[in-house]
């Protein structure tokens, strides 16, 4: 499964648990506004870290938390060819 | 107990001569500091409130404000209720504070605990009021600890304690607009309030329920030159394209352990901006501000005499001495001060080259974007489940939250496994959602063959 998919079912996944709705999963949602609020996303990293094996923002001590969802998979897709690199 | 009595001058006749253009904004409404120096909420009530121990239990944090400047060196004792404090604790704090007046406003809720002999509900807007000429109280303020079950605890500081962080340099070139993610009623946000006032500036309050993208909005419309939060207010509000909205000259992290990742952010997000960092805690006061923009603070800040403070390391936990940290706890067993006047922070410190970073609560206590948990309580639960032999629930950091909880599950040998390792994870996740709140639902479970036990017998938490 690709990065954003896998991203994507994740995200999915832990609205059900915590009861929201999720907004159409667009690259140009501003995560603010996905319906997952901050333990959302924190849940969500750390699943990432399980499934992916990488969490781009821990690894790097100087990595912004992205805006978009789009910004945010990038992210993950940056990490994971930087892992393949190294 | 040593009293030393105070000549320090009163919150109110610190603003006796604020410019008029200095306000204090929350989201309806806003008070020129000018006219509160003139003026009063308490409708001409403050006399019946001297000498009296008073609860404040105001609903928004500018009646707050108000009120605080009004009771101090009036009222022999100031309780300040947090906004979520719980009601069922109202009785029993008010009891131990000996509460024998009530501060209210328009939107406090009723509750039977509120019936004391004096309650005065404190007005939204402020009216010019003769100052009254009433005896001099040397005024205790009572901050509640963020206790995360039971009734909070009880912190005793003065005006002096309170205010001896807040040094010379506070008043800092051109027009200061203090903004804090913080509510005024627990220490970090007391202590930006007070900066406020005694640093000539304006501050702009939260609200509570605002959302983030509004606070950075009018946090911008306000001008705010000078910001502070925890790093876990500082991460959310980092995800908001509104961060924009602002430009601080400073920034402030106190609260919880400052990373270096967040100290870079913010650094990147506002490359002209001071970015500090604070240690402190309702009991023990601030203790020391880094500003060099890393993690951790410098050795050298052990074992010396550093503006009153002193810090020291026994088994590894930092303790401090110094004129800001509260004198004592209300009605509470346990001393605040060690025997030599100390007090124990209970942060494990671990040194690094010629620094010492945070590692941790000695008591575990996992602290989860400003949501505290014991993770013996969420083992409770794990342990439940008719599979599992033993778990522990341990700290895991967390760009958003600061950390998040993860558990590691050792299965019992011969119970049958039914579904497989996947389907008992699941079945574990659940069991936790049914009983517990979600920021104590472990985020990823991992079946681990062992746990390592340390010779007392306890499960061996060292957070890594």
């Amino acid at each position: 499964m690709s990065i954003k998919l896998t991203i994507m079912d994740q995200m999915k996944q832990i609205a059900r648990e915590h009861g929201k709705t999720l907004a159409p999963l667009r690259d140009d949602l501003v995560l603010l506004d996905s319906g997952l609020d901050s333990l959302g996303f924190a849940v969500l990293v750390a699943r990432l870290e399980d499934t992916l094996g990488i969490d781009p923002f821990t690894a790097a001590e100087d990595a912004m938390f992205p805006l978009t969802l789009g910004d945010f998979v990038k992210v993950y897709e940056n990490g994971a060819q930087q892992r393949a690199v190294a | 107990m040593k009293m030393v009595r105070s000549n320090a001058p009163s919150l109110k006749s610190r603003i006796a001569d604020a410019a008029p253009e200095r306000f204090f904004w929350d989201r309806a409404a806003r008070f020129c500091v000018n006219h509160l120096a003139r003026g009063t909420g308490f409708g001409g009530r403050l006399a019946e409130l001297a000498g009296r121990s008073v609860a404040v239990a105001t609903s928004s944090q500018l009646t707050t404000a108000l009120a605080l400047i009004e009771l101090d060196s009036v009222a022999r004792r100031v309780t300040i209720l947090p906004p979520d404090t719980a009601a069922d604790h109202f009785a029993a704090l008010l009891a131990c504070a000996e509460a024998d007046a009530v501060v209210t406003d328009e939107g406090t809720p009723d509750h039977a605990a509120f019936d004391l002999p004096v309650r005065v509900v404190c007005a939204p807007a402020v009216v010019p009021a003769e100052q009254l000429s009433l005896p001099r109280a040397q005024t205790e303020w009572v901050l509640l600890t963020s206790g995360t079950s039971g009734v909070p605890k009880m912190a005793v500081h003065s005006l002096d304690s309170l205010i001896a962080p807040i040094g010379a340099g506070q008043r800092l070139d051109g027009a200061v607009v203090w903004g804090t993610f913080y509510d005024i009623r627990r220490y970090g946000g007391l202590q930006i309030f007070l900066r406020a006032i005694l640093g000539g500036a304006s501050l702009v309050l939260s609200c509570a329920g605002e959302p983030i993208a509004d606070h950075l909005a009018r946090l911008g419309r306000c001008g705010v030159t000078h910001l502070s939060g925890t790093p876990s207010h500082w991460r959310r509000a980092l995800m908001s394209p509104e961060i924009g909205k602002i430009s601080p000259r400073y920034v402030r992290l106190s609260g919880e352990i400052a990373d270096q990742a967040i100290l870079d952010s913010l650094r990147a997000t506002f490359p002209e901006a001071g970015v500090g960092h604070a240690y402190a805690s309702t009991e023990a006061g601030v203790a020391f501000e880094v500003n060099d923009g890393l993690a951790g603070f410098p050795a050298s800040f052990l074992d010396h005499d550093r503006d009153g403070v002193e810090l020291k390391l026994v088994d590894g936990a930092l303790r401090i001495r110094s004129p800001r940290t509260a004198q004592r706890y209300l009605g509470a067993q346990n001393a605040l001060r060690d025997g030599d006047g100390f007090v124990d922070t209970g942060d494990i410190v671990e040194e690094r080259g010629d620094r010492y970073v945070f590692a941790g609560r000695r008591g575990g206590i996992i602290n989860v974007g400003g949501l505290k948990i014991h993770p013996e309580e969420v083992e409770a639960v794990i342990n439940r489940h008719p599979q599992v032999r033993m778990s522990l629930v341990r700290p895991k950091q967390n760009p958003v939250t600061g950390s998040i909880v993860i558990a590691d599950v050792v299965l019992k040998a011969d119970g049958a496994r039914s579904g497989g390792e996947q389907q008992i994870k699941n079945d574990i996740l659940e069991l936790c959602r049914d009983v517990l709140p979600r920021h104590k639902v472990p985020a990823t479970i991992s079946i681990v063959p062992a746990l390592d036990v340390a010779a007392t017998g306890k499960l061996a938490r060292r957070y890594g």
